[in-house]
């Protein structure tokens, strides 16, 4: 038998069942391989005791023939889900010390459906960034290096720690949450899958919020079964989150059949900007090369107002996120930092608590929020958002679903893209639209650069259809075949 | 639109951040940039579009105006920074 930590989700559910191992095994693989991992950084804490106390029932009922879906199967949490008890950051320092009193939904359901929380990810601070190096706990290492290099990679972000983890075989599979791309960007970057579902499709109940219009957690993993496997359990309708729709959660897996043939695929073509580097347009060439062969059917089609997707995000999402973060105050939860009165103890503790890239967001969105400004800015990147979420309708009249890279290169040096924020921000190119729209959008590994490094293709689906995309990006995933394993060069 | 250190500093108070005035010209800086390069949505003619409220088609749900939680002063407090029997303590606010 191979490593217990090589499993897939859907191979270690089947091991469980037939008892070829144990639940407690299980955990304590993934525990030793999160100790040897430590130089990563992927965790901000680990809960290895947590583990195995819920091993341990899970083996139980494993025994008593009452397991549930997820029965077993040890998972890491990215550190922005509010978890009961246990130490939830968000990333920043502001929230110092900060043990939630509650459960979030989606961790709730995960635990509810018998799955083992291994502990909690690393992330970009608030989840603002694509590199996950604006971490008050410090940057995470991409377990990917380019071929005879040893230069340590981003990999990627927000849900840098939750990709990297993945990626290192120190978790099964993970949460994330994608506000812009903060789930596909890092999984295409570290070589493994990731969906952000339709709005309104988990719970954003006990998430730490950034931008509420947009943010939505998904399932990362290292195939697209273990995804489909994984949102399952995660989505649900709550009356906690007054925007979670009503709707059934079909049975993803069960849509895999693996057939796309008379599929309309869409090509958009708004997402061939300028200068995007050879190897990405030759990704994508593959791709689509990938489901004609498999007997579907490419349409090109136009969705005209791409390129002003990224300037309205950012101005809906700091503007968002200015608001949401005005609760960190000093007072109820978190870091205090005394001053002369009440007013410069908020002052200072959101100065010592925001690290520069929060700030930098929550100055700019009150800036567009301020008086005077509302209209010509909020109003305005709302009506552009209106525009693109028609344009993708429009396509949708012709198209099932859509297909595209999922980010502008592979994973970069760390350090190299910190000094210009503009640059930093366009990582999410590709990504962005589908927030802005509430569309659910997966990445799927599609095969490793000259250098190595993988890359992952991303397909756009009509709102609540996560079903076809589980189903074509299968269908993906089998034409790149197998990801290779990174490597093991960070264990000690 | 151009930001000066004077509205950094403005929208700094707005957004209770307290910024050492060495940062001002450095961050006015780099929120030129930002707010250059989102001027581009002013490409497009918008005066008859609507802006989004809601990405996903339903109305707001509505439910029974009923308490449904609450009486939980120990979980609403336990992670304050300072308090005493249940309750936030701030500096004074009133002289």
């Amino acid at each position: 038998m191979s490593e217990l930590t090589d499993l897939t989700i859907a191979d270690a559910r089947d091991g469980l069942k037939k008892k070829s191992f144990s639940a407690r095994e299980l955990a304590d693989a993934h525990i030793k391989a999160i100790e040897k991992g430590r130089a990563l950084n992927a965790f901000v804490t680990e809960t290895p005791d947590l583990a195995r106390k819920m091993a341990l029932e899970s083996d139980r009922r494993i025994a008593a023939g009452e397991a549930r879906p997820l029965e077993g199967l040890p998972l890491g949490i990215k550190d922005l889900f509010c978890t009961k008890e246990v130490l939830t950051t968000a990333g920043s320092h502001i929230l110092d010390g900060f043990k939630p009193p509650y459960e979030s939904t989606v961790t709730r359901n995960l635990w509810d459906a018998g799955a083992v929380m291994l502990g909690k990810l690393n992330m970009d601070e608030f989840a603002m960034g694509s590199s996950n190096e604006t971490s008050y706990y410090g940057p995470v290492t991409n377990p990917w290096r380019r071929k005879g290099a040893n230069t340590k990679l981003v990999p990627g972000g927000s849900s840098g720690g939750s990709a990297a983890a993945v990626a290192a075989r120190m978790v099964l599979g993970a949460t994330g949450t994608d506000t812009g791309g903060s789930i596909r960007q890092p999984a295409a970057v570290t070589g493994i899958a990731g969906i952000k579902p339709t709005y309104g499709r988990c719970s954003r109940w006990g998430i730490v919020a950034f931008a509420s219009s947009l943010d939505q957690a998904g399932p990362m993993a290292r195939t697209v079964r273990d995804c489909a496997i994984m949102l399952k359990a995660m989505a649900s309708h709550d009356p906690m989150d007054s925007t979670s729709v009503n709707v059934r959660v079909p049975d993803y897996e069960r849509a895999m059949t693996g057939e796309v043939r008379g599929l309309r695929v869409g090509i958009p073509k708004e997402y061939r900007i300028d200068g995007m580097p050879a190897e990405i347009e030759a990704l994508w060439q593959k791709g689509i090369q990938w489901l004609k062969d498999a007997g579907a059917q490419i349409v090109d089609v136009s969705l005209p107002h791409t390129k002003y997707a990224l300037p309205a995000y950012y101005i809906v999402a700091p503007a968002e996120a200015s608001s949401n973060l005005a609760r960190y105050d000093g007072v109820r939860y978190g870091l205090r930092v005394p001053g002369k009165d009440i007013i410069s103890m908020y002052e200072n503790t959101r100065a010592a608590g925001f690290g520069r890239e929060v700030q930098r967001r929550i100055l700019i969105g009150t800036y567009v929020l301020s008086a005077g400004y509302y209209d010509a800015y909020y109003i305005k990147a709302q009506k552009l958002r209106t525009l693109i979420a028609q344009d993708f309708d429009q396509a949708f009249e012709k198209v099932d679903v859509l297909l595209t890279p999922t980010a502008p290169g592979p994973a970069f040096g760390i350090g190299e893209k910190t000094d210009d924020p503009i640059s930093m921000y366009l990582n999410d190119v590709f990504t962005v639209t589908v927030n802005l729209a509430g569309l659910p959008g997966i990445s799927v590994p599609a095969g490793l650069n000259n250098e190595g490094l993988p890359l992952g293709l991303q397909l756009i689906g009509k709102a609540f259809d996560e079903s076809t995309l589980f189903r074509v990006g299968e269908v993906i995933e089998r034409s790149a075949g197998p990801t290779p394993r990174p490597g093991t060069w960070w264990e000690v | 639109m151009s930001v000066d250190k004077t509205t950094v500093k403005r929208v700094a108070k707005l957004a209770r951040l307290a910024f050492p005035e060495e940062r001002l010209e450095p961050m006015a800086g780099e929120l030129n940039r930002i707010l250059a390069w989102v001027e581009q949505l002013n490409e497009v003619d918008t005066s008859s579009v609507e802006p989004m409220t809601s990405v996903v088609k339903v109305s707001l749900k509505m439910r029974e105006d009923v308490v449904t939680d609450g009486n939980q002063p120990i979980a609403v407090t336990e992670n304050a920074p300072e308090g005493e029997d249940h309750f936030f303590a701030v500096p004074k606010v009133v002289e």
